[in-house]
């Protein structure tokens, strides 16, 4: 689906978001115990009920937890007896929304609720992302989340979008404007810290936690009976680049570029865009590609680098951009998650109020 | 609240992964101490190389040898190696332009420190002395002052090709079910059963995972059951597992505990495996020092009547 709309295709929007406080362990939580209380905070503000769900489609991974099927665990959440229509993506829950969009669309649900959950801290979340690596030639060698991003900052640094000040600035940046994000679990003054892998300090890199959201999505007049303002999706789309890290301009985002465009966001600007950046130099690379200069507020909820739990973390920049939406505070903002290292795999939503 | 229980929790697998021709190619190539690469329908050279085009995603198999010497086109410097990573002492994450490739390679640079190294430093690969046909039998890049190196003229063709790898994997944890399953475990330890009650249905779960399945709300309402139980369905198991010192064959059966709303499963013994049945009346038997039901054994009652348990098939 691209900006230009198909005749007759409906009308989608987010009509709820909800997301827990981010928090580097939740010890005393199972996954289901940490997700039930935005499950019901998203229900209780449409006034839904789980029975009154079209369909269900949920975020997580298995890695994180350590435990095959894990995500079977988190649907006793859903109320998954007797049986509802439902799926799982082994992604950020970003990619579960466009699965529930394209479900929308094809009209066999009117609502759905998205879902999606992690907890980092059972494992060493460094060494479980490498397991998401090319399992013949990189994953052997172990390199870890933080070196792969070091890499591209200095790509970035070496092409001169960067020094080490700026990215220090983004990481500044976010924390600052996270003091007004009670959820947000790095806010305020953060030590830039030491090299965690140079160029990168611990100030360039996200928080470890946990933590969970939820969206819910509705179609047509649904969509107004449920939301006052509802965040209509005008465009969402995902791409992916080639694997192999050496194949790539690290310095550049084309897929978020390509996902952007087909998702109709450079039609016209946006005033709002939340990115999902860990790294300080991931911010610049996709700032750029998406074509976003000062007059924009990026990441006024703090972004990645002030909450970062896996699986999530997507899913609530495309929340944070429909909530703005429906305070009134934004008119058209741009959405997006990322997954993989590197930026590897980007998906970019357009969202939209209705005129005021 | 009692105290969230936590233990270690290691999840470790030998991943067995077969080999495509050109991956096969290029790893087997790394055990004889040459480098190929996979030339793109528009003339690149693709090293590591892949068997599709990462653009046009045309087939690729025209292998080509590259120089085991070559460039860093970024890096980044690594003071704190973690476990599985290529070197023990600090070292330099690179990736590497070989001469002759269009596109670079990841791997460690063995320098003493940062300023050893930068965007365009000249390395070389310094190969393992065990080879098996791995990304790893290249031990890691050291740095070189002289020419090119020459390539040995190999045409992606060995006598006897590597087919596949063994990539081991570990991961640790420090695993916590949470609130509602660790009081279920704790209680297990004085030999009680104890699940949550539905706020909404009063269904009683066990073991509670602090959520009800069928309405989606929270529990906890904590409620002792059993101990005693009915059959309400089994199997006969003939197959022997491995590290487990039961004799075969035996019955695995779901067992509704009294009060329960929800069967769990336990192993039925202390009666021929032949005779067990659906109503049959069960109850534990504990073993010393163990944190959970041996099995269950007859009781010895009336069987119960199929109305009383058909709801917890
Ligand atoms: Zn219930």
């Amino acid at each position: 689906m691209t900006g230009e709309e198909t005749p007759g295709a409906r009308d989608i929007a987010v009509v709820a978001f909800a997301q827990t406080d981010v928090l580097r362990t939740t010890d005393e939580l199972s996954e289901v115990e940490m997700l039930m209380p935005v499950l019901h905070s998203v229900l209780d503000r449409t006034g839904l009920k789980t029975a009154d769900i079209g369909f269900t489609c949920s975020g997580s991974s298995d890695y994180l937890a350590g435990r095959a099927f894990s995500f079977t665990l988190a649907l006793d959440g859903v109320g998954a007896w007797p049986p509802i229509s439902e799926s799982h993506v082994e992604m950020d829950g970003a990619w579960a929304l466009y699965e529930a969009w394209t479900k929308l669309l094809t009209g066999d649900a009117d609502t759905a609720l998205v879902y999606s959950y992690g907890k980092s801290s059972p494992g060493s979340l460094r060494d479980v992302l490498t397991r998401q690596l090319d399992p013949y030639y990189v994953a052997p060698l172990w390199p870890d989340s933080v070196a792969l991003a070091a890499l591209q900052a200095q790509a970035l640094i070496d092409a001169g979008q960067a020094d080490e000040s700026a990215l220090a600035a983004v990481g500044a940046r976010s924390r600052r404007v996270a003091t007004l994000n009670s959820h947000a679990q790095l806010r305020g003054t953060v030590p830039q810290g030491d090299y965690a892998v140079r160029p990168l300090r611990t100030g360039d890199c996200p928080p470890v936690g946990d933590g969970a959201a939820a969206v819910i999505l509705a179609a047509g007049e649904r969509a107004r009976d449920l939301c006052s303002r509802p965040a209509w999706i005008r465009g969402i789309d995902h791409r992916i680049e080639a694997h192999s890290l050496g194949v790539r301009d690290l310095t550049d985002s084309p897929s978020t570029r390509l996902a952007a465009e087909k998702a109709g966001a450079f039609e016209r600007p946006v005033d709002t865009a939340e990115l999902h950046a860990p790294f300080s130099a991931q911010e610049i690379v996709l700032r750029k590609a998406l074509r976003l200069d000062d007059s924009v507020r990026v990441n006024l909820s703090g972004g990645a680098l002030a909450a970062n739990p896996m699986m999530a973390a997507g899913l609530i920049r495309l929340g944070e951009a429909a909530a703005r939406i429906h305070r009134g505070e934004s008119d058209r903002a741009l959405g997006h998650a990322t997954s993989g290292p590197c930026l590897q795999q980007n998906l970019v939503a357009v969202l939209e109020g209705d005129a005021r | 609240m009692p105290e969230v229980l936590k233990a270690p929790l290691v999840v470790e697998f030998p991943f067995t992964r077969s080999l495509g021709p050109v991956q096969s190619a290029f790893l087997t190539g790394l055990r004889e101490r040459i480098v190929l690469g996979v030339k793109t329908t528009d003339g690149r050279t693709l090293v590591p190389p892949v068997e599709y085009d990462p653009v046009t995603a045309d087939d690729l198999r025209d292998l080509v040898e590259v120089a085991a010497t070559g460039t860093v086109t970024t890096w980044a410097w690594n003071h704190a190696p973690r476990r599985g990573q290529p070197l023990d002492t600090p070292f330099a994450w690179v990736l590497v332009r070989l001469d002759g490739a269009d596109t670079a390679l990841l791997h460690a640079l063995d320098v003493p420190g940062p300023d050893a190294v930068r965007t365009g430093t000249r390395v070389r690969i310094r190969w393992a002395e065990e080879r098996t046909g791995a990304i790893t039998d290249i031990a890691c890049f050291e740095p070189h002052d002289g020419d090119p190196a020459e390539p040995t003229g190999s045409t992606g063709e060995f006598a006897d090709p590597v087919t596949g790898i063994v990539a081991p994997a570990r991961l640790d944890y420090s695993y916590s079910p949470g609130r509602a399953q660790s009081a279920y475990i704790e209680e297990l330890s004085t030999r009680r059963t104890v699940g949550e009650r539905c706020p909404s249905c009063h269904k009683v779960y066990v073991p509670p995972r602090g959520a009800c399945p069928t309405c989606g709300v929270p529990t906890a309402e904590q409620v002792e059951v059993g101990p005693r139980g009915t059959v309400t369905t089994f199997c006969i198991v003939n197959i022997k597992a491995k590290n487990l010192d039961i004799e075969v064959p035996y019955v695995y059966a779901h067992i509704a505990l009294d009060g329960a709303g929800l069967a769990l499963h336990g192993r039925i013994g202390g009666i021929p495996y032949d005779q067990v049945r659906m109503g049959l009346r069960v109850e534990p038997v504990w073993t010393d020092g163990a944190r959970y039901p041996d099995h269950y054994r007859p009781t010895g009652e009336p069987d119960a009547d199929y109305d009383a348990y058909k709801e917890l098939l």
